[in-house]
């Protein structure tokens, strides 16, 4: 067991981690933070995306020891202290943008990360962006949606009902 | 739209706000105290003789607590099956044992042998591996139809055969059918494949058992659409506990699609091991074991004959199906390709004569059970496929050919066993190609050509049975439980109110929509209400979430024990305002006296409930609780027309979905935003269906797409924006909301409409193909232009 310390959301947090304990695992059972799901085994789902350093990661791709040092930012510290909810996390609730809420913590981490990068992205650009996080509710619609509404574009040409 | 976030409000989902936030509760983020974890040493073989088990070794590796084979399950039942079904020799299916662990043999990859509980899941896995297994490998039953063989090796050595039914329907009309397709002007044949898929909700199965010794109780933690029906099977069937000493609870839940209904081995294991080490036990699975242990879906191998006269009406349909069972019978497996897939055999049309034959399979496979849609989807496709194939060989238009056979008055008794209460299939044609802009498809298809590309049009209808099911008529049908649902209204002192559904939401939105019911019907505020469910120490009984039935059936029950709750208030209100009973009206909340001025609020009456100072408490009880059980008459018709429409890249075989729209008759609308929710995430699963997914076995049985790598699942960038509609509405006649049930219908609808679609892309490129099996992968679509 290895003694690892990192910044999580703004706090300075440690705990114990074995060799082979991945991020994902040490967020969940070592600090708690069950936001970040686990949906696959091979790094393909998203649903585990945190931020490290400023970018996105398949927290499952990193061992927690690799993260020794990082400032991790999770969804849990995504809305204000107060309660409310980021802008994005406001888009996806009003476009419906989620259903079971199981990849949701990995979409609103790759789509702050998106806008961070590009923040008027097309339709387009964003479903390629999306391309490494699986949602098997919404058939996406709703997500590109509430992503492009998240950037301040127009969204009421969309075909909706 | 109604502004007080009631009936037809698109009111947005409470339940967002913890999901976004990283706070919501699924049963892997819940961890008891002092609770080991459960690893599963599964069959790496398809078929196998378990010679010996040696876990001396293992056994003693750091942190293991005890290491479970199928020898500890011997005295234990086996994974029940929920359906009978009776072959068309009058004689009930062959129904195997399944046990918990394997016991003799392995029957395929991924069935679980042993299971090793220790401290830690790393040392119940490290010593997994140091199990001395010795399997004896026997040749895997793969292919349905070899497997039918005389010679062939069986999955169960105790069976007669690998045969599990050989189901006809309407075995009646045998005779008439074939008698009428061997006379008929034209007949239109399809052979097809309904390719086997792994419904893949994001969140894996997880399941925690845990035993009180001071009060013989049990408690199981499990990724379940129904928790009541574990609580049942697995009680009744498996461990022998009784309900008021066994509570299962399904908290939040990230996804299902069917594949959640079923009882797995898995969670009995962890509430018998949990007792049996006096620790609560915990079980993960990862998406690698998932592929190989969750029940898959679809998996149907058909021939359809279409008989029509010389002026395309249709007069016969006959179809001969061979049904993947896997290695056991999963909780509903039976029913899928009989009940829930031979009675939509009429579809939207009058054809007067249908035969449906299906032989079921055990084959060295997962077992396959119910998916999205579950039997209707597999229908529907080989019915929209054929009549595509029939338009094109008589020259017909293929949505005039739909048309002129639809059915037109309602209610209409089909050859196969339903009865249609309502519907207007040329009023949601109407509507799909006014959405679609039909009108404008030719000049898109101009500015592909110009762009190197193929653009094809793929229309199809679709109609489904669900809001499942009345238990009567069910229960002749073979099912083994009745198909009703619960719901307690509780009113609380101050008003504001608590309901116990036996519906499951996981994804639905349920917390958002069916307050909207209750707070319509009440005249109070939606955030007066909330709804408990998944938890079955909390709700009276339940019979879950699947088949399209939460609103339509368990919406019912609210329905009902609300009314009750009403009435008994009105009584209340009568005696405050000292007038008489039938004079008392309720509206917004208020309670009045037909003709006067006088008036109570909700509140009054519910605070008079719980404090009778002024009270008849020689008629009434006081509090206000209800409890209504709701069994459907008949189930419930959605029904809809869809378009897709394609581009095929010549040079690579690659298809795009350029534009998919979706005209659907859900009857009446509780929230559109959440039916547009569920109608776009069924067609993204029916797009995956066409395009992309395959579960693939290899002729030794391996599971040659087991992982997200294999496994082509829909992302964001393989699907367009859909326009969806649901204003064609003919309310159910027979619930009291007229509601239908939208979960499935977008998986149903759209497979055909794809493949319809890419067909008609390459016909119009001058090649006669007429079918090509999904998933219509580039390689398929390339080939097929080869030839």
């Amino acid at each position: 067991m290895t003694q690892v310390t990192m910044t999580v959301n703004g706090k300075a947090v440690s705990g114990e981690a074995e060799g082979r304990t991945l991020l994902s695992q040490f967020l969940r059972d070592g600090l708690g933070l069950t936001g970040t799901h686990v949906g696959c085994d091979t790094s393909q789902c998203g649903a585990c995306s945190v931020h490290v350093n400023g970018k996105l990661v398949k927290s499952c791709t990193m061992f927690a020891v690799e993260a020794d040092g990082a400032e991790v930012s999770t969804v849990e510290g995504e809305a204000d202290e107060d309660g409310t909810l980021s802008t994005i996390q406001q888009a996806f609730q009003e476009h419906h943008g989620l259903q079971c809420g199981f990849c949701t913590p990995g979409m609103v981490m790759a789509t702050k990360s998106l806008l961070a990068e590009n923040p008027k992205p097309t339709e387009a650009d964003i479903r390629a962006y999306l391309s490494g996080n699986i949602c098997r509710c919404t058939g996406y619609h709703n997500i590109v949606k509430a992503i492009m509404a998240a950037s301040g574009q127009d969204v009421s040409a969309i075909a909706a009902e | 739209m109604p502004a007080d976030g009631g009936i037809g409000a698109s009111t947005k989902r409470r339940e967002d706000v913890r999901f976004l936030t990283g706070n919501g509760n699924y049963t892997d983020d819940i961890n008891a105290n002092g609770q080991a974890y459960v690893y599963f040493l599964r069959s790496e073989m398809a078929h196998a003789k378990i010679n010996s088990i040696d876990t001396s070794d293992a056994e003693k590796m750091d942190g293991v607590i005890r290491i479970f084979t199928g020898e500890d399950f011997v005295e234990v039942g086996g994974v029940p099956c929920g359906w009978e079904v009776t072959d068309r020799f009058g004689n009930a299916m062959q129904e195997p044992r399944h046990p918990i662990l394997a016991h003799g043999k392995a029957r395929h990859v991924g069935d679980p042998i042993c299971a090793v509980v220790a401290e830690t899941l790393e040392q119940a896995r490290d010593a997994a591996e140091a199990i001395e297994l010795d399997l004896e490998e026997l040749p895997a039953v793969i292919d349905m139809k070899s497997a039918l063989a005389e010679d062939s090796p069986k999955v169960h050595d105790e069976l007669e055969s690998n045969l599990c039914y050989d189901w006809g329907f309407v075995e009646e009309n045998r005779d008439a059918v074939d008698e009428a397709i061997k006379n008929a002007h034209h007949v239109t044949t399809l052979e097809l494949r309904n390719n086997r898929l792994i419904a893949n909700p994001m969140e894996p199965r997880v399941a925690i058992g845990m035993f009180d010794r001071t009060t013989d109780e049990h408690t199981l933690y499990t990724t379940s659409q129904n928790p009541h029906v574990i609580r049942l099977l697995m009680g009744a069937f498996v461990l022998g506990i009784p309900e008021h000493k066994l509570r299962v609870i399904s908290p939040d839940v990230g996804g299902g699609f069917g594949t959640k209904i079923f009882h797995y081995a898995e969670e009995a294991f962890c509430t018998f091991a949990a007792k049996a080490v006096n620790r609560p036990v915990k079980w993960t699975c990862s998406r690698s074991e998932a592929f190989v242990s969750d029940a898959h879906g679809r998996d149907h191998v058909t021939k359809i004959e279409l008989a029509m006269d010389e002026d395309g009406n249709f007069l016969a349909v006959r179809t001969d199906t061979h049904a993947n069972m896997g290695a056991y019978l999963s909780t509903f497996a039976p029913s899928v390709p009989t009940w829930l897939h031979g009675t939509l055999m009429a579809g939207n049309y009058k054809t007067p004569l249908i035969y449906v034959n299906v032989k079921a399979v055990f084959t060295n496979t997962v077992p396959v059970d119910a998916y999205r849609g579950a039997g209707r989807p597999e229908a529907s496709f080989q019915l929209e496929r054929v009549i595509d194939k029939a338009a094109y060989e008589i020259g017909k238009d293929p949505i005039e050919l739909r048309r002129q056979n639809f059915i037109t008055e309602f209610p209409y008794a089909t050859p196969v066993a339903v009865e249609y209460d309502t519907g207007d299939y040329n009023a949601t044609m109407d509507k799909m190609i006014e959405i679609a802009d039909l009108a404008g498809f030719e000049k898109r298809a101009a500015e592909s050509a110009d762009n190197g590309k193929l653009r094809g049009l793929g229309v199809n209808c679709y109609i489904e049975a669900c809001g499942i099911a009345p238990s009567n008529l069910v229960g002749q049908l073979g099912a083994r439980a009745g198909l009703y649902e619960s719901a307690t209204v509780r009113v609380n002192a101050t008003g504001s109110i608590s309901v116990m559904t036996g519906s499951h939401s996981h994804g639905q939105g349920h917390e958002t929509a069916f307050p909207q019911v209750i707070a319509e019907m009440i005249g109070i505020d939606p955030s007066q209400v909330d709804i408990v469910h998944g938890d079955t120490s909390k709700v009276p009984m339940g019979m879950g979430t699947y088949g399209s039935r939460s609103l339509a059936v368990g919406g019912s029950a609210m329905v009902r024990a609300t009314e009750k709750i009403i009435n008994k208030a009105k009584k209340i209100a009568a005696h405050l305002m000292e007038a008489s009973e039938g004079d008392i009206e309720l509206k917004d909340g208020q309670f009045t006296v037909a003709g006067t001025d006088k008036s109570v609020a909700w509140g009054d009456v519910t605070l008079a409930a719980y404090v009778p100072h002024n009270y008849p408490l020689e008629d009434l009880e006081p509090g206000l609780e209800e409890t209504a059980f709701y069994d459907p008459a008949n189930f419930t018709y959605p029904s809809g027309a869809y378009a897709c429409e394609v581009e095929v890249d010549p040079e690579t075989g690659k298809v795009t979905i350029e534009r998919f729209s979706a005209a659907d008759d859900f009857g009446n609308i509780v929230n559109p935003m959440i039916v547009d929710g569920q109608v776009h995430g069924g067609i993204g699963q029916g797009i995956g269906q066409a395009l992309l997914e395959q579960a693939v076995y290899d002729e030794d049985g391996q599971l040659i797409s087991g992982s997200y790598m294999d496994y082509a699942m829909p992302r964001a960038d393989d699907v367009p924006f859909y326009t969806v509609d649901h204003s064609c509405q003919t309310p159910c006649t027979h619930n009291p909301l007229g509601v239908k049930g939208c979960g499935e219908a977008g998986a149903i609808g759209s497979p055909p409409a794809v493949v319809n679609a890419v067909v008609d892309a390459l016909r119009r490129a001058g090649q006669d193909i007429t079918h090509i099996d999904m998933p219509l992968t580039p390689s398929r679509v390339w080939q097929a232009m080869q030839s």
